[in-house]
């Protein structure tokens, strides 16, 4: 047998090298006359190890990291091809512990196999859940994606079976399925890492979706930030039109399904949904007022299904396993698994899939390992630009949609960003407002203006001018932010900011006092 | 720097672009993303041939190109360096990054070295939030910027 070498293609992996890793590793092949193959896979999502490269032995997989191109000869003497011990020798992929600890449903395949084999995809359960599908009445696919309990994963955390319903049961001559890969949130890479690394179950999702709403064409709108994910995607949908899994006939049914992938223009507001159809359909990305619901009059007016990546993917587990198993994870209304994403100023930085439930400390902590500046962790901001600053205290608060609501805070799509205690969190609180208002589509007023003020009142108080004053001239406007803007960019910049404002007050104290109190 | 083409030469190119693309749904942005790969930027010239084109008014196209970050009015330098700025970075000394590239090359965000070699712009977020703070040079994506990484990626744009 062809010893196979597994070097992730990732874009968090190339960032850390894994090029010249790959170039590295074919040279000294070449050199020593031995014949490998090479598999480009995507991330298992342990970047704090990337690039971490895989050999397929009699004994299974094993993996080492993070390698170094300076690596690679010793790695050759060490035999790393018969999984030879190395100072970079990790053992068993599967039994890392921030990998073992990990319940993979929607990443199951992703930094394993070939992302660009369907072969490999259909050897690990790939099309199990389409080939279901296929052979059922749309109402019992949608109700089927209803029981699981599957909630959007972009953000809004709205049950996605409903959301089918609602397109199934309007009539129109075209329907469209459109995934919203424009994951412009800070700490969050679950889309970018599902459509690298596994680019199919994505493609199948979308189909899924499809034959249950009678949607016949489906767009991908990746945003442009993702270069390897649209390329991907791209090679991704080509070979699945060729195999007959999307076309005229999926997979030989009479269903009819195909897709494109579009490309942002580096606009975050995209993002929302409503903007996003507005950017398909070539106009600017402004927000649109809902109602309508895009599930009415969607994509060119015509009923739209809009899932986020995540939620797409899904889908096929559930139609392969049944709505209970995937129901069976997770905790109160928030069912099934989340991949959490564990970013910025943290050692064990990487995603993280998991049933609903498990504490933000025991996230940071445990799993994430504390700083990566080996200081004390301060703040965690969860959600995106738009979620909440949590201090320690909140650190019991458990995942979940619910439970983070209830402590004035929010998962979006579950990213979580560390922060050591050298953050100034009236710095980020200056920096929720000014993100807003580049960003800021310009459609509504408490958005548009109130974002720049937002600025220029922090501004103030961090110039010690009438602090006290200023902060409540603060707290007021990020109400009519809150409940004023059309989206949730406007409507949740005040997370940050609260979240700042009520948990870290010391930061917030006029100039020389916080001189006075260093 | 590189001749700007002619206006009618633009307009031949433009509108061959906008033919071959206007048969897709939502044709614009496409469109858009060509001519930028197409010229490095989208011309004013290029304006009234897609407006034309797709039966808009060129207020329209006007509208939707300066939406957009990503379209260029003016061709960028040979390289282009996105520095991320977006929280993950952040809490990983994004800031003092930006402060060490901008002196080194002698620019700000959105400016372009007087010799054409760079431009430097702000990015808010690559997806490389576990590996911050991060940046793409031409495409291409680094992760864990620090002194030696930002000195290797100056000597590149310089070179």
């Amino acid at each position: 047998m062809i010893p196979r070498i597994y070097i992730p293609a990732d874009s968090g992996a190339l960032a850390l090298g894994a090029e010249k890793v790959a170039k590295a590793i074919e040279k000294e092949l070449k050199e020593r006359g031995v014949e490998a193959k090479i598999v480009r896979n995507g991330s298992r999502g342990a970047y704090f190890l990337e690039p971490m490269v895989e050999v397929a032995t009699a004994e299974g997989r094993v993996a080492y990291g993070p390698v170094k191109s300076s690596d690679v000869k010793s790695l050759f003497d060490c035999g790393f091809l018969n999984g030879g011990y190395h100072k970079r020798w990790l053992g068993a992929p599967d039994k890392i512990p921030f990998l073992a600890k990990q319940t993979r449903l929607t990443f199951a395949r992703c930094g394993v196999i070939d992302p660009l084999s369907l072969d490999s995809y259909k050897s690990h359960g790939g099309l199990n859940g389409l080939q279901k599908a296929v052979a059922m009445a749309p109402a019992d696919i949608v109700s089927q994606v209803t029981e699981s309990g599957l909630r959007g994963r972009g953000g809004a955390g709205f049950p996605t079976g409903i959301k089918w319903k609602t397109v199934l049961d309007t009539k129109s001559d075209q329907k469209y399925i459109v995934c919203n890969a424009d994951e412009g949130d800070s700490a969050t890479f679950a889309d970018r890492m599902i459509m690298e690394g596994d680019p199919f179950v994505l493609i199948e999702g979308m189909a899924i979706a499809g034959i249950a709403t009678g949607a016949t064409k489906g767009f991908v709108y990746v945003r442009s930030e993702y270069p390897h994910a649209v390329a991907t995607m791209n090679k991704a949908v080509a070979i699945a039109r060729k195999a007959g899994v999307l076309g005229a006939n999926v997979l030989g049914s009479p269903n009819a399904f195909d897709m494109e992938i579009r490309v942002g223009a580096g606009a975050y507001v995209c993002g929302e949904e409503t903007s996003l159809l507005n950017s398909l359909e070539g106009k600017r990305g402004v927000v649109r007022a809902k109602p309508p619901l895009p599930a009415i009059q969607g994509l060119f007016g015509k009923p739209t299904v809009i899932n986020n990546v995540i939620s797409l993917a899904s889908v096929p587990i559930i139609m392969d396993k049944g709505a209970a198993y995937y129901k069976d994870f997770g905790m109160g209304r928030s069912r099934g698994t989340i991949p959490i994403q564990i970013a910025g100023n943290v050692k064990h930085g990487g995603l993280f899939e998991t049933a609903f439930g498990l504490t933000l400390g025991e996230i940071v902590d445990e799993i994430g390992g504390g700083t990566a500046s080996g200081r004390p962790v301060k703040a965690v901001q969860v959600g995106g630009p738009l979620g909440a600053y949590f201090p320690r205290a909140l650190f019991d608060t458990p995942f979940d949609y619910e439970a983070f609501a209830a402590k004035d805070g929010l998962i979006g799509h579950a990213g979580i960003t560390v922060f050591d205690d050298t953050a100034d969190m009236m710095k980020q609180a200056r920096f929720a407002m000014e993100f807003c208002a580049i960003e800021s589509c310009g459609k509504c007023t408490p958005c548009r203006i109130g974002s720049t003020r937002g600025m220029e009142v922090l501004d103030k108080v961090a110039a010690g001018i009438e602090a006290e004053k200023n902060l409540a001239l603060v707290t007021d406007l990020c109400n009519t932010m809150k409940f004023g803007s059309l989206c949730a960019l406007g409507g949740f910049t005040p997370y940050p900011v609260m979240s700042s404002i009520t948990h870290f007050p010391e930061d917030f104290k006029p100039a020389p006092a916080r001189v006075a109190a260093e | 720097m590189p001749m700007q083409p002619a206006s009618t030469e633009i307009a031949s190119r433009t509108a061959a672009i906008v033919n071959e693309l206007k048969g897709l749904e939502g044709p614009l942005l496409p469109i858009l993303h060509e001519l930028q790969e197409e010229f490095g930027h989208v011309p004013q010239d290029a304006l009234p041939v897609i407006a034309d084109g797709l039966n808009l008014s060129r207020a329209e196209v006007h509208g939707v190109v300066t939406f957009y970050h990503d379209f260029r009015a003016r061709p960028a330098g040979r390289h282009v360096l996105k520095l991320c700025q977006a929280e993950a970075c952040q809490s990983m000394g994004s800031e003092a990054v930006a402060a060490k590239v901008k002196q080194l090359l002698g620019i700000d965000f959105h400016e372009t070295a007087r010799d054409g070699s760079v431009t430097l712009e702000p990015v808010y977020c690559l997806g490389l939030c576990a590996c911050s703070p991060s940046a793409m040079l031409d495409g291409e994506v680094i992760g864990r910027l620090d002194d030696e990484k930002i000195e290797e990626i100056v000597a590149e744009v310089r070179s």
